[in-house]
């Protein structure tokens, strides 16, 4: 996995509550065996005006102008700012495979469906829950101002605006710790495999019922 | 000091290591896997020389995008018209033989949708620690299992670890009091719930679901409530073991046998929230106040009883709420104040983990028997969740029962409850699905959902909208 240490990049809002894993990339390209090239079919449904299949050539597909990923102003946007409840729904890593993939590296809401929020963190992106009020203030601030920039330090916990005045975010420590790393959690869970083997022995003493193959 | 939860059970009895950071080391049972999820986990595997550290703990099914049409499937995995998919199925084969997992391949009586599998086999037992890739794993919950769905990357590292890094979530009951009324359904119940908390409403929480209503659910009835617990935002639902969990894993396949089922029931019984167990939420509804339930929106939070209306956004307060009201309506191509039972119906899809169990089929077949499809619907099927559901319901004449009403008999897949497979709901029309999301392009492009139970779609199949189906239930049975 890539680590994430400070990443300054331009912010893009998506005003939507409730955004589900169907909406970030639908079910059509998770026929894939692959971990890449979901990022042209991040957000199909709403990016484009007709209907994708993976194997469509995307450059001539027509563009849905309205939809804020279109606008040209957020070209190259890194930092997702989202609603309430982002990524409910399925427990599909193809969404943040899809959102690393088009060069999103920072999701920032109010709040987060559980399973998509753990996924993120398995692939280097960080998504960074605020308190509602905070979120409403930026939605302000970069729908006024084009070129918005945030700068997130991951190490100091902090998101800093363009005015330089600063944000702190809270992470958990482990979660910190691996993604500034770009740790590779099987590794350090196999640091344990002694614990997991003794575990394991008394379990199947206690329990060997559940040790039947299947 | 209070007494446990059964999460809190569940959760020490597979506590392999306790971090300082918060996080926990928690050891896994069983892993099921499907095609979809899976790839990347087995080539993550390859890349860095790992192997499974108990193959045996997992087993294998592919559902989500196999075909459901007697055509594509009497050919096997050559038949998968598709090429992306037959790849991705044939890939869950050699990836299983390559690395000494069980699967149950698409040929097999036994394949199946593995939330549907897991259960039938006895793969799923009370007590277990059970993940998949997939968030209907919450079904498991059903048996007294702590089970949900995980990503990709979790797949992979219970594969190599047979561990889970997790943070302990937090306690909640939700008590359904009282008696069900008849007409009722295990998919009412949630749906009702889902409608109370919201879709996050059990983020950051294990739900245990109790009460009288609850309890008196037989075990497919159990499994539709804890399969929806992830649509209110818990990972994990729960129920407490009884004889009705017990009776139902004894003789089946994969469960122990004979002095070993004896001596594990006995530890089984023990599987329940303790009387002064603290919850940290509890919420209580009254059975008595559930009729039939219908979502209307692009959520599952957007339902409504048959009998009501789509609401009216500028009547909410909420301006966030509002927009949301607005932008559903929008796609669902609704107007406020509409009743329930004049939305005029496309599709009919009954299946899905959700509801394609063999109650759930007997549930259908009851309304439909003797009457007919609407001319108005365009396509109904009936695709039942395992060849085993599908063997027995042919036993019992319900396939019968379907295609002389005039729906499609099909075969066992997660078919148009995210269709993946060529099962889809065209743009613009109006399906009344068994399945658990109405998410914008759930069920197809442009697709618009109506989440209800069995027995309420297959009434709308009958009258070509929405019913009360409790009126259907009132009236003689016919021949």
């Amino acid at each position: 996995m890539k680590a994430f240490t400070v990443h300054t990049g331009l912010a893009m809002p998506l005003d939507r509550a409730n955004v589900d894993t169907d909406f970030i990339i639908p079910k059509q390209f998770l026929k894939s065996i692959k971990r890449s090239g979901f990022g042209i079919n991040l957000f199909d449904e709403h990016r484009y005006l007709d209907k994708g299949e993976p194997d469509a050539d995307n450059s001539q597909r027509p563009l849905n102008k309205d939809f804020v990923l279109n606008q040209p102003r957020y070209k190259g946007a890194s930092v997702l700012m989202a609603r309430e409840n982002f990524g409910c729904g399925s427990s599909r890593e193809h969404a943040p495979w899809a959102l690393d993939d088009y060069g999103f590296r920072v999701v920032i809401a109010p709040s987060f469906a559980d399973i998509f929020f753990n996924n993120c963190f398995k692939n280097g992106i960080l998504p960074i829950v605020l308190d509602k009020e905070v979120v409403d203030a930026l939605f302000k601030e970069v729908n006024a101002a084009e070129g918005y920039t945030l700068t997130v330090d991951l190490p100091a916990q902090s998101i800093t605006r363009p005015d330089g005045s600063v944000i702190h975010f809270e992470v958990d420590a482990f979660r910190k710790h691996c993604l500034l790393n770009g740790l590779d959690d099987i590794g350090l869970t196999l640091e344990d495999a002694d614990a997991i083997k003794a575990f394991e022995s008394q379990w199947r003493e206690k329990s060997p019922w559940y040790f039947t193959a299947a | 000091m209070s007494g446990k939860t059964l999460y809190d059970k569940l959760w020490e009895s597979h506590l392999v290591k306790q971090r300082d950071d918060g996080t926990a080391l928690i050891y896994i049972d069983r892993q099921l896997i499907h095609e979809v999820t899976s790839p990347q986990a087995f080539e993550g595997l390859r890349l860095t020389g790992r192997k499974p550290w108990r193959a045996d703990a997992n087993l294998a099914t592919p559902d989500h995008n196999i075909p459901t049409t007697k055509a594509e499937r009497s050919r096997g995995l050559d038949g998968i018209v598709d090429p992306v998919s037959r790849i991705q199925v044939r890939t869950l084969a050699d990836n299983c033989r390559e690395f000494g997992i069980t699967e149950l391949d698409m040929d097999d009586i036994r394949q199946g949708i593995v939330h549907v599998v897991g259960p039938e086999q006895g793969a799923t037992l009370p007590g277990m620690t059970i993940v998949c890739g997939d968030s209907h794993t919450s079904t498991h919950g059903a048996l007294g299992a702590l089970a949900h769905g995980i990503g990709t990357s979790e797949v992979e590292h219970v594969m190599a670890t047979q561990c889970l890094i997790q943070k302990k979530m937090r306690n909640m009951l939700i008590r359904v009091d009282g008696k069900l009324n008849p007409g009722v359904t295990a998919k009412d119940i949630v749906l009702a719930i889902i409608g109370e908390i919201g879709t996050a409403g059990g983020t950051g929480y294990t739900i245990e679901f109790g009460g009288e209503a609850v309890r008196s659910l037989s075990m497919e009835g159990r499994m539709t409530i804890c399969n929806m617990a992830i649509e209110a935002g818990a990972r994990a639902g729960l129920i407490a073991v009884d004889q009705t969990t017990i009776d139902y894993i004894k003789g089946r396949p994969m469960a122990p046998q004979g002095e070993l089922f004896t001596r594990a029931a006995e530890f089984w019984k023990t599987l329940v929230s303790d009387a002064d167990a603290h919850f940290d939420r509890v919420v209580v509804l009254d059975a008595a106040d559930i009729i039939p339930q219908v979502t209307w929106g692009t959520s599952p939070e957007m339902v409504a009883p048959v009998t009501g209306v789509v609401p009216d956004p500028d009547q909410e307060k909420d301006p966030s709420r509002a927009d949301n009201i607005r932008q559903a309506l929008k796609y669902m191509g609704l107007k406020p104040g509409t009743a329930i039972k004049d939305i005029q119906l496309d599709v009919v899809f009954i299946g899905s983990c959700t509801n394609s169990r063999i109650e759930d089929l007997r549930a259908a077949a009851a309304v439909v028997k003797g009457r007919k499809v609407a001319s108005t619907i365009q396509l109904a099927m009936v695709v039942p969740g395992s060849g085993l559901v599908k063997q027995q319901a042919e036993a019992e004449g319900l396939d019968k029962i379907f295609t002389d009403a005039g729906l499609e008999w099909r075969e066992p897949g997660c078919s148009m409850c995210l269709a993946m497979n060529a099962d889809q709901l065209p743009a613009g029309k109006h399906c009344a699905s068994t399945s658990n999301r109405n998410f914008e392009g759930r069920q197809g492009f442009g697709g618009r959902t109506h989440l209800v139970s069995p027995a309420m779609a297959a009434a709308a199949a009958i009258h070509g909208h929405f019913v009360d189906v409790r009126d259907i239930l009132l009236e003689p049975a016919r021949a």
